[in-house]
């Protein structure tokens, strides 16, 4: 690629400092201040660093020693788990499905797809009349259905991880979905043709043939779960509010949040955002070699 | 029943089940919208013994009340207006320097420049909760952050959005632009175009479904960023309409109704959009995604 076009260099400036720049502002420099933070005494959101802790990492301890961050660091970790196997999964089988029909399979597409472009915001609140305690709606339908006869507690001790993971899981099966759809239709018809004169029909198409084409998007769903569920924020912030019950429901996210912005903490909080990137830089990490895509 | 008949009802059972497997979901996925729909223009206390009837406009349960308090109790001409003014800028602003960006990484051949890609890579890894701190103390520093004017605060909130964004397109533009065949710009230089020029007139309209892609990805991710407008957004005429409904929410009590009314309130003009641009949107967030 040595066109003459591109020998002179100087036109590069006007092509690359714009958007470097903002990189660099707002993304390095806060990302390298917000660990340099986590070791200083922050009061308050807009004032001055008062000085270094004593000790310098006496954040990092209190971490350590925090039952909340020990409940948000492992919900966390779980919503990651469920995500690859609920969320990936459905959207797997509907996908193996929707191959196999002709009509209405944009329809549905379409259908599925819906929820993501929602905000999670009016996501959350539509959750929350749904999984309400007194005249819900998942609790009218099960009264009515005669399957119980008293309220559930959705948000009580017994149910509230299912009730946080539920909204999350639905509102992105759908994407996974079309994805793993795109990749079905760029499977060549040459080759299902050839596995049918060799006899495989069925479920043996699907196991030998579809699974092993579709590996490297399927890969690809994986990871963009895993890095999705760790960002996953403003869901469980609706329903969830202050890790009720009795904080119980916190994630990494909201966690960081509440201990910033309603407590004030700004640099317990920084070092929670610390510790989000070391787990996410672990878990991509994991997640790209478990995952590795393979050359056909 | 010759032979032909028991073939014929035997794929017919196949595809019953297909279909009815996938339409649990689209029921699953559609219901929840449908319900809280009909439940905002129900009467208050109606919802929580029965909400599945549908209230017909000329039954005693249908009523507009709903719909006049969330009106009155919060503004959401002024919210969709800030919501939609701060996505549009974040959407340009990020195709913009993006596309200039992912050009020149991908033309030019430079000192750095790996470096300059790993930068790239990285940055679109940095969790929004690891930078909007130190972003915040540096905003008040320079006095946008937190002044109580309305344009400033905007102004606030869309600059690290932007960043935000920024890595993602970059690293789905230079995809793109990398397999733009290299013959047409050499075409173009031969009758004296610039590189400007030839960024202009031949890279932007070539790749202008991948910039569609990008564009529609920033937008969505902009106005739907609960978290980043939290942290900047505090007063009454900066409120974007996610704010508000977050507010709502915490405020309502026990008025279900004002609920599922301003559910519905942010969800329709969303599905109203998306009902005219579901063919773009599926087909740029899939080709972005799988390319990123």
């Amino acid at each position: 690629m040595n066109s003459m076009i591109y020998k002179k260099k100087a036109p590069l400036l006007f092509f690359l400092l714009p958007a470097f720049l903002f990189l660099i502002v707002y993304l390095y420099y806060p990302f390298f201040q917000n660990i340099i933070n986590s070791f200083m005494s922050i009061s308050g959101l807009g004032t001055k660093a008062t000085g270094v802790n004593t000790p310098w990492y006496a954040n990092y301890v209190e971490l350590w020693n925090d039952p909340n961050m020990r409940t948000a660091v492992k919900n966390t970790l779980l919503l990651v788990v469920c995500t690859l196997v609920f969320q990936v999964g459905t959207a797997l089988v509907l996908a193996l499905i929707v191959d196999r029909i002709k009509t209405g399979s944009r329809f549905f597409r379409t259908l599925y797809f819906f929820p993501i472009v929602i905000s999670a915001t009016a996501l959350g609140l539509l959750f929350n009349i749904i999984f309400l305690y007194n005249g819900g709606m998942l609790n009218q339908l099960l009264q009515n259905l005669g399957i119980t006869t008293a309220n559930i507690d959705w948000k009580g001790e017994k149910y509230y991880f299912f009730t946080m993971l539920l909204p999350v899981l639905w509102q992105y099966v759908g994407f996974y979905f079309v994805i793993i759809v795109t990749g079905l239709n760029n499977i060549s018809t040459d080759v299902y043709e050839a596995a049918e004169l060799d006899g495989a029909t069925g479920w043996k198409r699907v196991r030998f043939i579809t699974l092993p084409l579709l590996r490297n998007v399927i890969c690809t769903c994986l990871i963009l779960a895993v890095t999705g569920a760790l960002k996953v924020f403003d869901l469980p912030w609706v329903m969830m509010g202050s890790g009720i019950p009795l904080d119980e429901s916190w994630l990494t996210g909201t966690y960081m949040y509440n201990q910033t912005f309603i407590r004030g903490n700004v640099d317990y909080g920084s070092a929670i955002a610390v510790v989000i990137v070391v787990l996410g830089v672990l878990l991509a990490q994991i997640a790209s070699r478990v995952f590795k895509e393979k050359e056909y | 029943m010759n032979h032909k008949t028991s073939i014929k009802k035997r794929v017919p059972l196949s595809k019953v089940v297909s279909y009815a497997i996938l339409t649990i979901w689209a029921v699953t996925t559609a219901y929840p919208f449908f319900w809280v729909i009909i439940n905002s223009f129900r009467e208050r206390g109606e919802i929580r013994s029965d909400s599945f009837s549908i209230p017909w406009p000329w039954t005693q349960s249908f009523t507009l009340d709903n719909y006049v308090t969330a009106n009155n109790r919060s503004d959401f001409v002024t919210g969709y207006t800030n919501s939609i003014l701060i996505s549009v800028i974040v959407t340009i602003v990020v195709i913009l320097l993006a596309g200039l960006f992912a050009y020149g990484m991908v033309r030019f051949r430079f000192r750095g420049q790996k470096l300059l890609r790993g930068m790239i890579i990285a940055a679109m890894m940095f969790p929004v909760f690891s930078t909007i701190i130190p972003v915040f103390r540096m905003e008040v520093l320079w006095g946008i952050a937190s002044t109580q004017n309305r344009w400033l605060s905007l102004l606030s909130t869309i600059l690290p959005q932007i960043a935000g964004n920024l890595a993602f397109a970059i690293v789905v533009l230079m995809g793109f632009i990398r397999s733009i065949p290299i013959d047409l710009e050499e075409a173009a230089y031969l009758d004296g175009c610039n590189v400007f020029q030839i960024y202009f007139k031949i890279i932007i309209p070539v790749a202008k479904p991948s910039f569609a892609t990008v564009a529609i990805f920033s937008f969505l991710w902009s106005y739907n960023d609960l978290f980043t407008q939290t942290f900047f957004l505090r007063y009454p005429q900066e409120k974007t309409i996610t704010l508000l409904i977050n507010e709502i929410s915490s405020q309502a009590g026990v008025n279900y109704g004002l609920m599922a009314a301003s559910v519905v309130l942010v969800v329709i003009p969303v599905l109203v959009v998306y009902v005219l641009l579901q063919k773009n949107i599926i087909k740029g967030l899939t080709v972005g995604a799988v390319k990123g």
